[in-house]
């Protein structure tokens, strides 16, 4: 067994075991990183290749783009979501668009790791979920991986494959374990079936997998199959595993940990509704987050949480809805 | 494409053979007449172009500039690397770059150097090192750094030289890119090209302390400042700097002063500064003093009149080029984004 952040080091050192040109940076590295996902790394690779930094994330950002246009894969490592907002303008208007502005010269292959997600208290500046963002940006990959085995096999995937990526692993899985084959190899873009079912679809990524997952066995005992979908990727997202689901369910519901208005789910819903309708039993649903900032004591910060009961009142009244069709 | 000391139409002699020290002087300054001929003729001519309404974007003019451009880059191996501004015309042409691509891209035309997909703010040429002109002031800065740092874990021999202006020396990328280059010791020549005005306001009355070159010097990043329109002095400076960067010293500072002789744009009349400024200022024209220069040291008007005839025809031909030219083909606003997704738009 191995941890979801084990998992992730596992990946990183494997890739630089096998590219030279792959390095990482970041503030903290050398003792580890601020969660530990690059203990002993430094020990390894020394500190040319393991590179601590200043906290500069607009030049940890920045200077990856230059690093990448000059021949390096870097892992850059923003330490929380909400501090690659320091990093905008290098992560949205440099990695993401050099390539294509430069007439395609040069490709600018790296990883920009991004923990998202609630944890203990983190409050407004280190809980967010703002993988709809980069989805937005035309030029970057997005991954949210939910299990260990992914998360070491989408990081591998990512340092290879040559374009900017944004990877936001939860900081809540860090300690899930699961089996990590070392042959576990997922391809970019390819959505997994967490669990079958019948009756509804729920499509959901990182944490709320595990949230989905615990709601589905929930309504199995109250006699509801539920499908859950498991996006891996965002962009690009896997519209045949999502639509072949819709068509043997024929009810979905998306859900997500970021704030619902705007958010991905709003993507999807509306893309299978253009696609889906004459599969469809009932509306569509989403379930994200109110439009408030995440609160420090933990009642409020629960307000901001999709929880299992609430996928499961979700799924119970998608499934009490049956559209009478001509 | 040629690097600037290879650029065709140099070919003189002065009016004393036999004083050979003179004859070197004449030959690289003679040099620096032909690229600073180039950048002046490609300018004015990207100016009528946009007026003629062939080039649709914003273009950002360099004259009164080219000393700059031509007095640094002349140090430069091909495979060493610059990162330059929105105003970053000169800096491309004095690292060799092909006017005729260029002039294409800024027409948005197949064949520019990107493809007419970047225009003025994005040119790049990765073969000869140029790694991007910058729409975003200050944003080159950590891109050189990122680039010497790659250089420098290749353990190849290479500098990076990155421009950018005074009004760039307020935005924070600017203190990180220095700290970062001084602390890595990286191979990094920081130009800040002073000149005067950070688009249409006049840089000292919002830039606190003494400017740019004790920002550098805080650092504890060698730091010299000079006359950014004298070209020899800037080629002298420049080669003592790029061969410490070469030999392992980490990263110099050059802050040179000059003027923008021209609007922000070129759509820019400049009426926030005063006509008799301007007019001062045009005393002071690197490419005047340049062949006043050359003058002096005894090369001939024909051989003078030479020089720019070679670069106003070649400017002159790329025009034509660029006005000949095809549009892009409608499917490469879809190529070159990310391999990963390819063909999902929407």
């Amino acid at each position: 067994m191995t941890s979801y952040i084990d998992a992730g080091k596992q990946a990183l050192a494997e890739a630089m075991r096998g590219n030279p040109r792959v390095v990482a940076l970041g503030e903290d590295l050398g003792r580890g990183g601020v969660f530990g996902q690059y203990r002993g790394l430094q020990q390894e690779f020394g500190p040319e290749r393991i590179i601590d930094t200043p906290i500069s994330e607009a030049t940890i950002m920045g200077a990856s783009v230059g690093m990448a246009l000059a021949g390096q894969i870097p892992v850059v490592e923003l330490r929380f979501s909400d501090f690659a907002l320091c990093a905008v303008d290098e992560i949205v208007n440099q990695a993401a668009k050099a390539r294509f502005m430069f007439g395609g010269q040069a490709k600018v292959p790296c990883v920009i790791r991004q923990p998202m997600g609630m944890w203990r208290s983190s409050a407004a500046q280190h809980s967010q979920s703002l993988e709809a963002w980069w989805a937005h940006i035309p030029g970057l990959v997005v991954i949210t991986p939910s299990t260990p085995a992914d998360n070491y096999a989408l990081l591998k995937a990512a340092i290879a494959c040559g374009d900017p990526v944004v990877y936001s692993e939860h900081k809540d899985l860090w300690p899930l374990e699961g089996e990590v084959p070392v042959d576990h190899r997922v391809a970019i873009g390819k959505a997994r079936v967490a669990r079958e079912g019948r009756d509804a679809t729920i499509v959901t990524w990182s944490k709320t997998v595990h949230v989905a997952l615990k709601a589905a066995e929930a309504a199995a005992a109250k006699g509801i199959e539920i499908e859950v979908v498991d996006l891996r990727t965002l962009w690009p997202w896997d519209r045949d595993a999502v639509f072949a689901s819709v068509a043997k369910t024929g009810r979905l519901l998306v859900a997500h940990e970021a704030v619902q208005v705007a958010g991905f789910g709003g993507e999807i819903a509306a893309t299978v509704a253009e696609h889906c309708d004459d599969a469809l039993k009932a509306p569509v649903k989403r379930l994200g987050a109110p439009r408030i900032p995440i609160a420090y004591s933990p009642p409020l910060e629960d307000q901001s949480r999709v929880t299992d009961a609430m996928v499961l009142a979700a799924v119970a009244s998608l499934t009490s809805h049956s559209r009478m069709r001509k | 494409m040629l690097q600037a000391n290879e650029r065709q139409g140099i070919v003189l002699s002065t009016a004393t053979p036999a004083h050979g020290r003179n004859d070197a002087l004449v030959a690289r300054l003679g040099q620096h007449y032909r690229t600073m001929m180039s950048i002046r003729a490609f300018e004015e001519t990207a100016e009528a172009a946009s007026k003629e309404g062939l080039v649709k974007g914003a273009i950002h003019l360099s004259i009164g500039q080219e000393a700059v451009a031509s007095g640094v880059c002349i140090n430069l191996r091909r495979d060493d690397m610059i990162a330059s501004t929105h105003r970053g015309h000169g800096h491309t042409i004095a690292k060799g770059a092909d006017p005729a691509a260029m002039m294409k891209e800024l027409f948005g035309r197949e064949g520019g150097n990107c493809g007419g997909k970047g225009g003025s703010m994005h040119i790049a040429d990765f073969a000869i090192g140029m790694l991007g002109a910058n729409g975003v002031v200050a944003a080159g800065l950590p891109i050189a750094v990122g680039a010497a740092h790659a250089a420098k874990l290749q353990k190849r021999d290479v500098v990076s030289v990155c421009f950018f202006g005074d009004g760039a020396i307020n935005r924070g990328p600017f203190l990180e890119a220095l700290n970062w280059a001084q602390i890595y010791k990286l191979p990094v020549l920081f130009v800040c090209e002073d000149n005067q005005w950070a688009s249409t306001t006049r840089t000292r009355d919002l830039t606190a302390g003494d400017g740019a070159a004790v920002r550098g010097a805080a650092m504890g990043i060698a730091a010299a400042t000079l006359d950014g329109n004298d070209v020899e002095a800037l080629d002298a400076a420049a080669a003592t700097l790029i061969a410490e960067i070469r030999a392992g010293g980490g990263p110099r500072f050059l802050h040179v002063h000059t003027y923008r002789l021209k609007g922000h744009t070129a759509a820019d009349a400049g009426a926030y500064r005063k006509a008799e400024e301007v007019q001062a200022k045009w005393a002071e024209d690197p490419v005047a003093r340049t062949r006043a220069r050359l003058a002096a040291l005894g090369l001939g008007e024909s051989a003078i009149a030479a020089i720019e005839t070679a670069a106003r025809d070649e400017i002159a031909a790329s025009y034509a080029a660029a006005k000949a030219a095809p549009w892009p083909a409608l499917d490469q606003a879809y190529a070159h984004i990310q391999d990963t997704g390819f063909g999902q738009w929407r």
